[in-house]
């Protein structure tokens, strides 16, 4: 078994164990990142980086961190001392922050290194890494339908999801807003957890809609998940909205025995249009979990179609103001523009920001500002918060009857590069049953469930109460080892 | 609610995004696609419902007013795109 295919629960206990060292690890996936470039799945290579955390993990002789020597790909939305760091974005080229993300620096601290910044959709905004100035990620998957369609890895974190995947990196991590881990993790057969709102410090963790961004782990099994969240989190008094709780033992508490736990299944995740075969997954799901113990029981959250509606005002509205700070005057880019249009500073502030800015970010700063302008404030931001408040009522109420919820993690399979980029509406889509756990806060994974009819990924989505993350992990554990999904993409990069 | 160029040209404005006329003319309907959309909203009853402001209870936490961090002008100003003395450099605001 190469080095590559090995979990990070297996790379950590080989290393303690004395079967290889963590050099050899890091240049084995050194040398698969720079075999995979036909991905486009990272902005940066740090193969330096990977190799000195390893010499010290080496050095250390088992006295390092819990993450000693294992190398991570670290998604290009966190701030990575004297590493470019860019969001994927025109407007950030050659920003290198001096300072370092509580979240990266925390796994540094564990042990690991960095293989990389990975590319993403540009300020995480997009379902399928399209978005991105540095170009899309390729998926690894392929169709079996003989044909050779490029398809997306998903988004915003698709980079670290196509990474993930093909096996250059054996954990990465993610940020998610509205499904940015879950329906890339769905899309490419890998797992992917976003904590409580709170639990990873959102410091140094380039803002798109501050209420909602959360980081999260992204690998290939549920264990992998449990341990990278665990060096993930902890409070940091650098970010406001940073819970001040001590970290669970996650891996420790893995336990895939549900007996007393119940299972709700919301009758409005049944959506029309949603294929077959993904309806047909989420019914194996349930019989999985009852087979591991749980009762399941029927649930409604009245509000769930009102969700994605609430998260597109909600979401552009923050962005509009986060993106504020992108004027010309600090870091990034800055055009001088034309003379003529207000003064010389007014006109370069637009003319750096029409230059920086790709077309979905523009749309949604536009969209964020008009919802937020004079006039309009009452009737689409304060609506939209009023309907995130009935949205989160809504879990509450369902939680008294049941421990998690078990929905699909996305209405459709991975689809081509180009298919859905013409309509942003139907791109937005791809969020519907990511989006309402996101507006409520909630910790919430994708599970890889098996393969569709042109042997594709599908992910199951399970969604826990607020600070449940064990049992999120857990239950999606129980499907990880009743759905047997050992599928990897055929190597072709 | 629908908007038209003379209001996405003022958006643009406020955002201090530049915009040829096509591109204004090319977001008046993407605008109007998606406020089409999210205005089903307005049929959700929410009389008496509070906006939500904090997703996960908690109180802002007060810490010492002391000096925690600083003397870094220089990292502060190395990504800056014109520097000078010590400063951010703007184009000329005054004439």
């Amino acid at each position: 078994m190469s080095l590559t295919s090995k979990t990070v629960a297996e790379l950590r206990d080989g290393m303690s164990g004395g079967e290889f060292s963590a050099r050899e690890v890091a240049e084995a996936f050194n040398a698969a990142v720079a075999g995979a470039r036909a991905l486009n799945a990272f902005t940066v290579e740090t193969p330096e980086d990977a190799l000195a955390a390893a010499d010290a993990a080496d050095a250390s002789r088992g006295k390092g961190g819990s993450l000693a020597g294992i190398p991570l790909g670290i998604k290009d939305l966190f701030a990575t001392s004297g590493v470019a760091t860019t969001a994927g974005s025109n407007i950030l080229k050659g920003f290198e922050p001096p300072y370092e993300s509580t979240v990266s620096g925390n796994l540094r601290r564990a042990g690991a290194g960095m293989l990389g910044k990975l590319n993403m959709d540009e300020f995480a905004m997009g379902s399928s890494n399209e978005t991105s100035a540095f170009g899309p990620v390729i998926s690894p998957w392929k169709r079996n339908d003989g044909g050779n369609a490029a398809l997306t890895p998903g988004g915003s974190s698709g980079g670290s999801a196509a990474a993930v995947a093909a096996g250059i990196v054996p954990g990465a991590t993610g940020t998610d807003t509205g499904g940015s881990i879950r329906q890339p993790a769905a899309f490419t057969g890998i797992s992917g957890i976003k904590p409580t709102y709170g639990r990873c410090s959102r410091w140094g963790i380039v803002s798109f809609a501050s209420s909602l961004d959360q980081a999260g782990a992204m690998a290939r099994t549920v264990r992998d998940c449990a341990i990278l969240l665990e060096a993930m989190c902890g409070f940091d008094p650098k970010d406001s909205t940073s819970l001040d709780l001590p970290v669970p033992k996650w891996e420790a508490g893995l336990s895939s025995d549900l007996k007393g736990k119940r299972v709700g299944i919301p009758k409005e995740y049944r959506i029309d249009g949603v294929p077959a075969e993904i309806n047909a997954l989420w019914e194996r799901g349930i019989e999985w979990l009852k087979d591991a113990g749980a009762e399941i029981v029927d649930i409604s959250l009245p509000h769930t179609k009102y969700a994605l509606p609430t998260y597109y005002i909600i979401a552009p509205a923050e962005a509009s103001s986060n993106l504020a700070r992108y004027d010309g005057v600090r870091y990034g880019l800055r055009e001088i523009g034309e003379a003529g249009q207000g003064t010389a500073l007014d006109g370069m502030y637009a003319a750096t920001r029409a230059a920086g800015f790709g077309a979905e970010v523009k749309r949604r700063i536009m969209i964020g500002t008009y919802v937020l302008s004079a006039g309009f404030y009452d009737a689409y931001f304060n609506k939209a918060q009023k309907v995130r408040t009935l949205i989160k009522r809504d879990f509450a109420q369902a939680f008294e009857q049941c421990d998690v919820i078990l929905t699909p993690t996305a209405p459709s399979a991975a689809f081509g590069i180009g298919e859905k980029m013409s309509d942003p509406l139907a791109m937005y889509l791809n969020d519907v049953f990511a989006v309402p756990a996101s507006l409520a806060g909630l910790p919430a994974m994708s599970v890889p469930g098996g393969l569709d009819g042109l042997g594709l990924p599908l992910g199951l989505h399970v969604i826990g109460r607020e600070l449940d993350e064990q049992g999120v992990l857990n239950a999606a554990l129980a499907i990880e080892e009743r759905a047997g999904f050992t599928h990897r993409a055929e190597k072709w990069w | 609610m629908s908007v038209n160029a003379d209001q996405v040209r003022h958006v643009a404005k406020l955002a201090r995004i530049a915009m040829s006329d096509a591109e204004i003319a090319a977001l008046v309907p993407e605008l109007n696609a998606i406020i089409g959309w999210v205005d089903q909203l307005s049929e959700v009853d929410t009389e008496g419902v509070e906006p939500l402001t904090a997703v996960i209870d908690q109180k802002l936490r007060l810490r010492d007013d002391a000096v925690t961090d600083g003397d870094c002008r220089d990292a502060v100003l190395a990504n800056a795109p014109d520097a000078e003395h010590g400063f951010f450099a703007v184009p000329k605001v005054i004439e």
